[in-house]
């Protein structure tokens, strides 16, 4: 029997990248760690508009994850300067120590 | 179109934003500049008095643009009768209020730009024809006069002015959802859904479960402004914090705001509404004539004293507006202006002390007439117009007030005239404490009479609390006409 | 019945045509501005223009020369009168437009009319004798120009209250010369007491202000006008058939109350007394000659209405007999010479306001003005002692000794005849002894008030006013007695700085004693013929529309009767001379010194503890309400509760929603999260 890779197989990929990343994100305290967890995310959506687009025959797709890709790029450019700006300042990577606006 | 009644609103705004260029430390400039924008601006409003038609209700000096035409907003200003003296009040006081910011010595430059750009947005409340419009001049009001209050006042000042904003802020929003209920709840033919005040009096009638909800919705946000009892408690603190200048603008125009919103919007718009509240708010005016009148006794704070006599006074006003007779409401008019003379004199006076002695509390002064004779005349016959003296302008419009409520509420007029004596005792009282007896404290014998800028303050409003005393017809001849249009509106 | 009371309204009709009609033809009166123009001027050059340096003869005599004029003035108008016909004795003057606003309609106008010249006639008079006396008076005086100021203004409210034609306008000359009163009262006011006075007076005076304010919404929502010449037809129009309507009681009541603050009359009188904290010649002419008898000028203008309520007139009857013969005890026991004249100033009234409560408005305005000859000379002749016993204590350096207590007087007859003998003439005046003025207008009103019984009113009036009489008789020869009799009983050494006043203080004295002799004498009773009453006949024009609106024509007393009530009358005023002689001449008492005061005769000295009653009673409650509104009302619960309530409930609730917002990232990634199941399985189900 031929295996051959359906649209299925890429979206139920790109469903487990999302959870790995979601959880990563909700339960990791390392900005890097959750950092990391957001581009799998997102890489998993570039994923789904990749499918989409193979399977519909259509472009758009993409040129949206060129779009997303880049945008990603200089989120991660910003992201990374936040992240060093904030080890800077508290000498760690914890997100809970990020709590200025309680009380 | 000429663009009178705009230059009027703008030539403060103007002047402030000219004044943002001047460097701080000139600080002689920075007072001769705001003294010369708020006289060029009284001098221009100034031939108004002479040209209005009086013998017309409708708005003059019309200025009608587009301004946000897909959402039929307008840039709308005219000026009736109702208008015409409040605007001159305005400009009127602004001058003297600029004057009497001789104290003032602490961020001069913001100081002056927030009263220019209360003026602005003074001057653009009474000749908004436009809800969109008025609301924002309205909102605009707020923050110089809470910056004011918060800067450049007492000890207190954050918290009075914080309560200011608050409170004003509360009562306006309901009023914006009832702005924005109306237009959605205004079809004009061939303009669609409209801000414009004309526009929606021609056209609009809502339903009265509406009006009542309505009425509700405007009459809150304008009663707090007045203040009307119960809704008064910002207002002693606010003055007791604000700066001289900023308690002669909140007790001369800002509290107009209220009144001229009553009798501008929430009562010729929602009849329905005035017939079913009017009562309740006949009621409540004569609490607040009485209760202002007997807190104002209990005082031991000069300027908290004339604080609580505005709700007093400001009463006399909502009585006679609800009263709904011409009697009663051209004295509600000429009230506004008597209150807004009398009162921002007495804020002055009371200011003429403090800067002396750094102290408002009666019980620091005693027998000053001995060194300040002229000051204890002046403060004699301002008290004395407040009070409600004949051939003084506080008679003029509290007769007329009471005249006319009788005919609709006598008992609560009976009630109400008990205020007459009651501001005797009060202001009398003050007098005697401040002024008569032995000279109690040392400190006050080296006080000095009244200086040339202080004269110049004060003269200019002795002379119309005298003048409207003795011959008001000039000034009530302005709006009889337009009060006549009122009545027809507000009564259903 | 029906058929005479038409006529009646038709008459009243007529009556209002002919002063329409008068008004046509009337001669031009515009002139008489001047007699409020005069003093304005004064006011104005004393007050405003006028420096310190200025002599004080040169400010003096400036003030009293505009009451002067103002006095021709008044001299002049009487004669312009006295040429028209009695009908048309009644002239609107109008200066401009007042107060227009819708059916209200009140110029700023006068009313030339036999009653208003009367008055304006007496208070010129009067205000330009004490202008003068005054001048000598106020010697040295660091205010001294202040003054004049003041009495200037004085004159010129009290003029506008006498010539309004309106309610309205009458109201701002009737709260002037309060305001004027008020500042006069406290004059001296380094003295804190003397500073209360003053505002004591203006408050108490408030409380009738709002009678009268009150009054005048009656009449405008019933009647549809204020104005003189209009009012009093509407109101015989309206109620001639409606005899004691609730309406018109009302406003007769209200107006009582306004003239029972200004006149001093029960309960409001307590001002008066107090008021004489004042210099003595503002006493002489604002609490006994002029101001304080507007509130008889303004019943007496108000006829129509009492003649319409015969139980308002009845009320008003009743308290003028009351305060005449309250304040007549009173007066019996007080040992200021100032606050014996005072109370008895208040009885006077009390007369004045009794005559007008029985009908007798002509009387009542004659007795106002026989008073305020010699009650202006009583009080001036006080001054007079007062400055002589000053002078005395001066000389011996003496401050402490008050040289207005009888008791440190006695003897002075002597030392100051001039004013010795004119006070005794008043004294005679205001005894009623026959042939002095006070005789003849007393006595007119004790007859009126006995017709007025006999035509089926109440005998209370009479008998009250008969015996306040009798008392009146006693504590003035006491005053006399006590003062230019007996012994000196001043500190000792001050006997040699005892001198008679100045010309300027004794000259009016002068003038004033002839007039309390002969002032009386335009008025004679009915016995001595028909029209001998002149001055009732001049003043006729004025109450005869009421009196014809309710068709009032009482019974006349016959000859017999009449020469009965003058011997009782008389005969009593004689027992209270001859038992004050017995008294203090014959057994030679002297005045209770304090701390002996026992028994009744304390609560006469202690004044009935009306100001003390007054003080438990009203004030302090008023004061304590006040201020519990304000520190447990307005601070705790609209504030507290209301206010800060509001405030309260959003930051609870500020503070529940905030542990949301935690601040921790990932707790709002969880609740993302959540809300995004949530939403999703939402759209699934549905």
């Amino acid at each position: 029997m031929e295996m051959t890779l359906g649209l299925n197989h890429y979206l139920i990929l790109a469903a487990i990248m999302f959870c790995i990343g979601m959880v990563g994100v909700l339960t990791r305290r390392n900005i890097l760690i959750i950092f990391m967890s957001v581009e799998l995310m997102l890489n998993s959506a570039n994923m789904t508009f990749i499918a989409f687009s193979h399977y519909l025959m259509n472009p758009e797709g993409m040129v949206f994850t060129f779009f997303t890709l880049t945008v990603a790029a200089a989120e991660v450019g910003v992201g990374l300067a936040i992240v060093v700006t904030i080890f800077r300042k508290t000498e760690s990577l914890d997100i809970r120590k990020l709590n200025l606006l309680k009380n | 179109m000429s663009l009178w009644l705009t230059s009027i609103v703008f030539i403060p705004l103007l002047g402030a934003l000219i004044l943002i260029l001047v460097p701080s430390s000139r600080s002689a400039l920075i007072r001769g500049w705001s003294f010369a924008v708020m006289m060029v601006g009284f001098l221009v409003s100034l031939p108004l008095f002479w040209t209005f038609d009086a013998s017309s209700a409708a708005f003059q000096y019309v200025e009608k643009v587009p301004w946000i035409p897909s959402l039929g907003i307008n840039y709308h200003l005219g000026l009736d009768g109702i208008s015409l003296l409040l605007v001159l009040l305005t400009t009127f006081l602004g001058p003297i209020v600029i004057l009497g910011s001789g104290a003032v010595t602490k961020r001069l430059k913001g100081y002056f730009i927030s009263i220019l750009l209360l003026q602005t947005g003074m001057l653009g409340t009474f000749l908004a024809l436009d809800l969109f419009l008025f609301y924002i001049f309205w909102e605009v009001m707020l923050i110089p006069m809470y910056f004011l209050i918060g800067i450049w006042g007492g000890t207190e000042r954050i918290y009075a002015a914080v309560k200011f904003f608050l409170y004003t802020m509360v009562g306006s929003l309901l009023m914006l959802v009832g702005i924005i209920w109306i237009y959605f709840n205004t079809t004009v033919p061939g303009v669609g859904h409209t801000f414009d005040y004309t526009l929606i009096m021609q056209h609009a009638s809502f339903p009265a479960q509406a009006q009542l909800w309505l009425f509700g919705a405007f009459a809150l946000a304008f009663a707090i402004k007045v203040p009307m009892f119960p809704f008064h408690t910002w207002l002693p603190d606010a003055h007791v914090q604000a700066p001289t200048a900023g308690s002669v603008i909140l007790a001369g125009v800002l509290l107009k705001m209220g009144t001229y919103g009553y009798i501008r919007f929430a009562m010729p718009l929602f009849p329905e509404g005035v017939e079913f509240f009017k009562p309740a708010m006949i009621a409540l005016a004569v609490i607040g004539i009485v209760y202002g009148a007997m807190l104002s006794i209990a005082q031991t704070d000069m300027k908290k004293l004339v604080a609580y006599s505005s709700v007093s006074h400001l009463g006399f006003v909502m009585l006679g507006l609800f009263a709904l007779n011409a009697q009663a409401v051209s004295g509600a008019m000429i009230q506004m202006i008597n209150h807004g003379l009398s009162t921002g004199a007495l804020f002055l006076l009371v200011g003429v002390v403090y800067d002396r002695r750094h102290t408002r509390k009666i019980a620091d002064y005693g027998g000053i007439a001995k060194v300040m004779p002229w000051y204890a005349v002046v403060f004699t016959i301002v008290a004395l117009s407040s009070i409600g003296m004949p051939g003084l302008n506080g008679f003029i419009g509290e007769f007329l007030i009471l005249v006319g409520a009788y005919q609709t509420a006598p008992v609560w007029t009976i009630i109400a005239a008990t205020g007459v004596i009651l501001a005797a005792i009060y202001l009398l009282w003050m007098i005697r404490r401040v002024f008569y007896g032995p000279m109690t404290h040392k400190e006050n014998e080296s006080l000095t009479d009244l200086k040339a800028r202080e004269w110049a303050t004060l003269l200019p409003l002795l002379i119309f609390i005298v003048w409207i005393g003795v011959y008001p017809k000039p000034f009530l001849s302005k709006f009889t006409v337009s009060i006549q249009q009122f009545l027809e509106q507000a009564i259903r | 019945m029906d058929h005479s009371m038409e006529q009646a309204v038709e008459q009243v009709h007529q009556a209002a045509d002919t002063v329409v009609a008068a008004a046509a033809h009337a001669p031009d009166l515009h002139y008489a501005i001047w007699l409020l123009l005069f003093p304005l001027i004064g006011v104005v050059f004393n007050g405003l223009i006028l420096r310190k340096n200025i002599p004080e003869k040169m400010t003096g005599w400036l003030g009293s020369f505009m009451i002067i004029a103002s006095f021709a003035v008044a001299v002049k108008l009487f004669f312009e009168l006295l040429k028209l016909d009695p009908h048309l004795r009644a002239i609107d003057v109008t200066f401009f437009q007042w107060l227009h606003v819708g059916s209200l309609q009140i110029d700023f106008a006068f009313l030339i009319d036999p009653l208003s010249v009367v008055m304006i006639l007496v208070v010129t008079g009067i205000s330009s004798l004490i202008h003068i006396y005054s001048i000598g008076y106020m010697h040295d005086d660091p205010r001294f120009r202040v003054f004049f100021t003041y009495m200037n203004l004085f004159v010129f409210f009290m003029l506008l209250l006498v010539l309004g034609n309106s309610y309205p306008v009458m109201f701002i000359g009737w709260e002037g010369v309060g305001l004027a009163s008020y500042l006069l009262i406290g004059f001296w006011w380094e003295d804190m007491a003397k500073a209360t006075a003053g505002m004591k007076a203006f408050v108490v005076n408030r409380i009738g202000d709002f009678g009268v304010l009150i009054a005048m919404f009656l009449m405008f929502s019933h009647l549809g006008t204020l104005t003189f010449s209009e009012v009093f037809p509407a109101a015989a129009n309206a109620w001639s058939n409606d005899i004691n309507n609730g309406v018109v009681i009302a406003i007769g009541l209200m107006l009582l109350l306004g003239a029972a603050g200004k006149s001093a009359q029960f309960p409001l009188y307590v001002w008066l007394p107090d008021a004489m904290a004042g210099p003595t010649p503002v006493s002489a002419l604002i609490h006994a000659a002029t101001m304080v008898t507007a509130g008889v000028y303004m019943l007496a203008r108000s006829n129509m209405f009492y003649m319409l309520a015969p139980t308002a007139a009845y009320v008003v009857a009743m308290v003028g007999a009351v305060t005449a013969l309250f304040a007549a005890t009173i007066g019996l026991r007080q040992n200021d010479i100032k606050k014996v004249l005072a109370y008895s100033t208040v009885s006077q009234l009390g007369y004045m306001v009794m005559a007008c409560g029985v009908y007798a408005f002509g009387a009542g305005i004659f007795h106002l003005m026989t008073h305020a000859f010699f009650k202006a000379l009583l009080f001036l002749g006080s001054g007079a002692v007062i400055h002589t016993m000053h002078g005395g204590l001066h000389h011996i350096n003496d401050h402490h000794t008050d040289p207005q207590d009888i008791r440190n007087m006695g003897g002075l007859r002597k030392k100051i005849p001039i004013t010795y003998w004119t006070f005794l003439l008043a004294t005679l005046a205001i005894s009623g002894i026959p042939g002095f003025s006070g005789f003849f207008s007393k006595d007119e009103i004790l007859a009126y008030s006995f017709m007025n019984f006999n035509s089926g009113g109440s005998i209370l009036p009479y008998a009250l006013g008969l015996i306040a009489a009798g008392i009146t008789a006693f504590y003035m020869f006491r005053l006399v007695f006590l003062t230019f009799f007996g012994k000196y009983k001043g500190p000792e050494g001050s006997e040699e700085g005892l001198h008679e006043s100045p010309g300027t203080m004794t000259i009016p004295l002068i003038v004033l004693a002839i007039l309390s002799v002969v002032g009386g004498w335009i008025g004679l009773p009915a016995v001595f013929g028909e029209h001998l009453n002149k001055f009732a006949g001049w003043l006729d024009p004025v109450f005869h529309p009421g009196f014809e609106a309710v068709r009032y024509h009482p019974e006349h007393l016959a000859v017999p009767m009449e020469w009965a009530l003058i011997a009782v009358a008389v005969t009593v005023s004689l027992i209270g001379i001859i038992l004050a002689w017995n008294f203090y001449m014959k057994q030679k008492r002297q005045a209770i010194p304090d701390d002996q005061q026992s028994g009744f005769g304390k609560v006469l000295w202690q004044k009935y503890y009306v100001d003390e009653i007054y003080d438990a009673g009203v004030i302090r409650p008023l004061i304590n309400t006040c201020h519990f509104l304000w520190k447990q009302f307005d601070e705790k619960v609209i504030d507290g509760g209301m206010v800060h309530g509001t405030a309260r409930t959003v930051r609870w609730g500020g503070g529940v929603l905030r542990t949301l917002q935690g601040g921790v990232v990932g707790s709002y990634a969880v609740m993302m999260v959540i809300g995004v199941i949530v939403i999703l399985l939402s759209l699934y189900i549905r």
